[in-house]
């Protein structure tokens, strides 16, 4: 009981967090505060639909012990941490190639990088 | 001689950890341990220059990995939650001031460099874009800049985190 | 429970839809990156869910491959439209 309502909560979270992601991909003005949004709150939002997924496989494992739920609960972990790492690095690529390519941030009050002129 | 035996445990423990539950020893069951050693020590010899490239090891003393474990459950997580809810408030007023500023960082090796560039990026307000490799300062876009700050030359590296003083966390682990 | 998992599935493929618009409309090509990046990662969030769903947990192996290939294939777009190809 207590587990189906955490799943409901993490569930419920990350989809909000996923929402308001692709919203802000829709609404920011220019590349690199579009990539703000989509990095840090569909990184979130993912880690808390898998956090679902862990509680629902421990709750299985405990009622039924059995071991295929052990895996899922290793490899949803493993799914976790490959997709928060990868999605950062991802991220400084995007906005560093962007930057290359002459890509000027909207609205910026400054720009120390293309004073800088790397 | 360490790259080698380094690889092969890291290759072997992972093995171990995607075949959990397949048998009785613990959780294992003897054909996946061996097979196990096997690929990790086919991986050490093919792998070795490829994983270990430098010589300095000091990341295999236990107490960093422990505290990586311990940096990821608490501070880590705690700027990463604030960083979600300033997203969401940022998408749902647009209020923005966005501006790329350039961070003294202070670190050295490129472990540290690459441990506070992806916790830059996933905490608040701040996105990592490119890296000066002479003087080892970063450049940040950060998405709303307080008045004032685009006047100063850099920043120092723990003005961007709220709570928590990250870098320290970060020198303690890495360097 | 399963019922759950399978409507929230349903809902994060209808997430997805709205960066499928950024994809289409943004006007440069970073943009359309950061698009196809986060289609990624709902992509992989929907592959575990479904996984649950079906009980075919295959899928989430499937999962974690997916997110380590999409993040060389972003990482070689990136590459090439910075010019360092």
């Amino acid at each position: 009981m207590i587990a189906d309502t955490l799943i409901l909560i993490f569930l419920a979270i990350g989809l909000v967090f996923n929402a308001l992601g692709v919203i802000g991909l829709l609404r920011f003005p220019d590349v690199y505060t579009r990539l703000h949004a989509s990095t840090k709150a569909t990184t979130f939002g993912s880690i808390f639909l898998f956090l679902g997924v862990v509680v629902f496989a421990i709750s299985q494992y405990l009622g039924t012990s059995d071991s295929q739920y052990l895996m899922v609960i290793t490899h949803t972990i493993i799914a976790m941490f490959a997709l928060a790492i990868t999605n950062a690095a991802g991220s400084h690529a995007i906005a560093r190639a962007a930057h290359r390519n002459g890509q000027k941030p909207q609205q910026a009050v400054v720009d120390k990088l293309a004073e800088a002129g790397l | 001689m360490i790259p080698f035996f380094v690889t092969a445990f890291v290759a072997f423990l992972f093995y171990l950890v995607l075949v959990v539950g397949s048998g009785s020893v613990l959780f294992w069951s003897t054909e996946e341990i061996t097979a196990g050693v096997i690929i990790g020590l086919v991986t050490g010899i093919l792998c070795r220059k490829i994983f270990c490239k430098s010589e300095d090891y000091r990341m295999l003393n236990p107490v960093r990995l422990i505290q990586i474990i311990f940096y990821l459950c608490g501070p880590f997580l705690v700027e990463l939650t604030k960083a979600n809810f300033d997203v969401a408030y940022r998408v749902i007023t647009g209020r923005i001031r966005p501006g790329i500023i350039r961070l003294r960082s202070g670190m050295k090796s490129p472990l540290a460099m690459t441990m506070l560039a992806h916790s830059i990026t996933l905490t608040p307000g701040t996105l990592s874009v490119d890296v000066d490799e002479k003087t080892h300062d970063l450049f940040i876009h950060v998405i709303h800049l307080d008045e004032g700050v685009e006047k100063k030359e850099a920043l120092e590296a723990k003005e961007v985190f709220s709570y928590m003083d990250i870098p320290k966390w970060i020198r303690r682990i890495a360097e | 429970m399963i019922d759950i998992f399978g409507i929230t599935a349903l809902l994060v493929i209808l997430i997805a839809f709205g960066a499928l618009v950024r994809l289409v409309i943004g006007p440069t090509v970073p943009d359309r990156v950061v698009a196809v990046d986060t289609i990624n990662t709902l992509t992989v969030a929907v592959m575990i869910l479904l996984g649950v769903v079906y009980q075919q947990y295959i899928f989430i192996d499937v999962a974690i491959v997916y997110a380590l290939l999409s993040f060389i294939s972003t990482l070689y777009v990136a590459k090439y439209i910075g010019g360092e190809l």
